[in-house]
C-alpha cells in the first residue's frame, strides 16, 4: 500500500477554526448593506471556505495531480455552462 | 501467537482508484446542484428586488447555526478518518457517531425552519404565496428545491455514516489457515492476552488444512479506511454545497 501524506490532526482544527471565523465575517459583511458589492463579497468568502474544505478536509491538496486536473475540468465545465447561459439570457 | 505468522486474506486494494471513482461521482453531484445554482443565478438577475425581499423572511440565525453545525460535522468527519488511519478504531467510531448526531441536529433545525415557513403559508403554490410577486414565488421554489435536495443528501450521508459506524466499530474477521507441517501447538490469544483457542496434535497439522476465522480487535484494514475516506468525501461535498447555499439564501437581504 502506498503511504499517503497524513494530515496532522491539528491542521483540521485550524481549518475548522478558520471556517468558523469566515462564517462570522460573511454574516457581518451581509449586515453592512454593501449594496451590489455584498453578493460579490458573499460569494468570494464562500469560495474561500469551499476551497479550504476541498483542499484540506477532502485532501485534494495531497492527491495526485490527475485529481486536481479532473476537478479543474469539472469546475470549468460548470463555469462555461454558467457563462454561456448568461450570454444567452442577456442578449434575449 | 505461538510462532506462526498469521496471513489473513489480503485482498488487493486500489485506494487511489477507489477515491478517483468517488471524485467522479462527486463531479456528477456538482453538475446536479450546478443546474439549480444556474437557475438561481439567472432568476436572481431577473428579479433582484423580489429575491432580496423574499430572503429577508428567512431566519439568518437558524441558517448561521446550521452552517456552524455542518462545518463542525466536517471537522469530526475529517478527524474520524485521521484517527482511523492512525489505527484508533474506538475514537474513530465515536467521531463518526458525533458526525451523524450533528447531521441529525442539522435536519431537525431544517424541519423547524420549514415548519415555520409552512405556518406562514409560504410554500410553493400556497394561496398566500400566489398573491406575491413572481420573483418571490421563484425564490421560494428554489429555496425549497435546493435546500430540500441538500437535505436529502444529508439524510443519505447519515445513512452511509451509520453503515460505516457499524463497519468501523465491529471487530474485523480474519482467517487463518494452517497447512500440513505447521507447528504442532497453536495458541490463539485475544487482544488482552487471554487464551481463546488452542490446538494440539502430536505431529503437527496432519493431512488436512485447518482454517479458522477469528476476530481481531485492533487491526484496521485498508478496505475500511478507503470506505470511510469515500464516505467522508461525500459528507464534505454536502458541506461545500451548503457553504454556497447559505449566503445565497440567507444573506442577501
Amino acid at each position: 500500500m502506498e503511504k499517503r501524506h497524513s494530515v496532522p490532526l491539528g491542521t483540521y482544527f485550524m481549518i475548522w477554526f478558520g471556517l468558523l471565523v469566515l462564517t462570522g465575517v460573511t454574516v457581518t459583511a451581509a449586515g453592512l448593506h454593501l449594496g451590489k458589492l455584498s453578493i460579490i463579497v458573499a460569494i468570494l468568502i464562500a469560495t474561500v471556505k469551499g476551497t479550504y474544505v476541498l483542499f484540506y478536509f477532502m485532501n485534494l491538496k495531497y492527491e495526485k495531480r490527475i485529481f486536481k486536473i479532473m476537478f479543474a475540468v469539472a469546475l470549468s465545465t460548470f463555469m462555461i455552462i454558467l457563462l454561456l447561459t448568461f450570454v444567452d439570457v442577456s442578449f434575449r | 501467537m505461538n510462532g506462526i505468522a498469521v496471513h489473513g486474506m489480503e485482498l488487493h486494494r486500489d485506494a487511489t482508484g477507489a477515491r478517483m471513482g468517488m471524485w467522479l461521482f462527486l463531479f456528477s453531484e456538482l453538475i446536479l446542484f450546478g443546474g439549480l445554482f444556474l437557475l438561481y443565478a439567472v432568476y436572481r438577475s431577473s428579479y433582484p428586488e423580489d429575491f432580496h425581499y423574499a430572503a429577508s423572511h428567512l431566519d439568518t440565525a437558524v441558517g448561521t447555526i446550521n452552517t456552524l453545525i455542518l462545518l463542525t460535522s466536517s471537522l469530526t468527519m475529517a478527524l474520524a478518518i485521521g484517527v482511523l488511519e492512525r489505527g484508533n478504531r474506538r475514537l474513530s467510531s465515536i467521531l463518526i457517531a458525533l458526525t451523524i448526531l450533528l447531521g441529525i441536529v442539522f435536519l431537525v433545525n431544517k424541519f423547524f425552519e420549514w415548519s415555520a415557513k409552512f405556518d406562514h403559508h409560504l410554500y410553493p403554490n400556497s394561496e398566500e404565496l400566489l398573491l406575491h410577486t413572481p420573483g418571490e414565488n421563484v425564490f421560494y421554489a428554489l429555496y425549497y428545491s435546493m435546500t430540500g435536495l441538500h437535505g436529502i443528501h444529508v439524510l443519505v450521508g447519515i445513512g452511509i455514516l451509520s453503515f460505516m459506524l457499524y463497519y468501523v466499530a465491529r471487530k474485523p474477521r480474519r482467517a487463518l489457515t494452517l497447512r500440513e507441517g505447521d507447528p504442532s501447538s497453536i495458541i490463539v490469544q485475544d487482544g488482552k492476552g487471554k487464551k481463546i483457542w488452542q490446538h494440539q496434535t502430536g505431529e503437527g497439522v496432519f493431512g488436512v488444512d485447518l482454517t479458522f476465522i477469528y476476530n481481531e480487535h485492533e487491526e484496521v484494514t485498508e478496505g475500511t479506511t478507503i470506505k470511510l475516506e469515500n464516505s467522508g468525501l461525500y459528507w464534505h461535498l454536502v458541506d461545500v454545497i451548503w457553504i454556497f447555499l447559505f449566503p445565497l439564501f440567507y444573506l442577501i437581504t
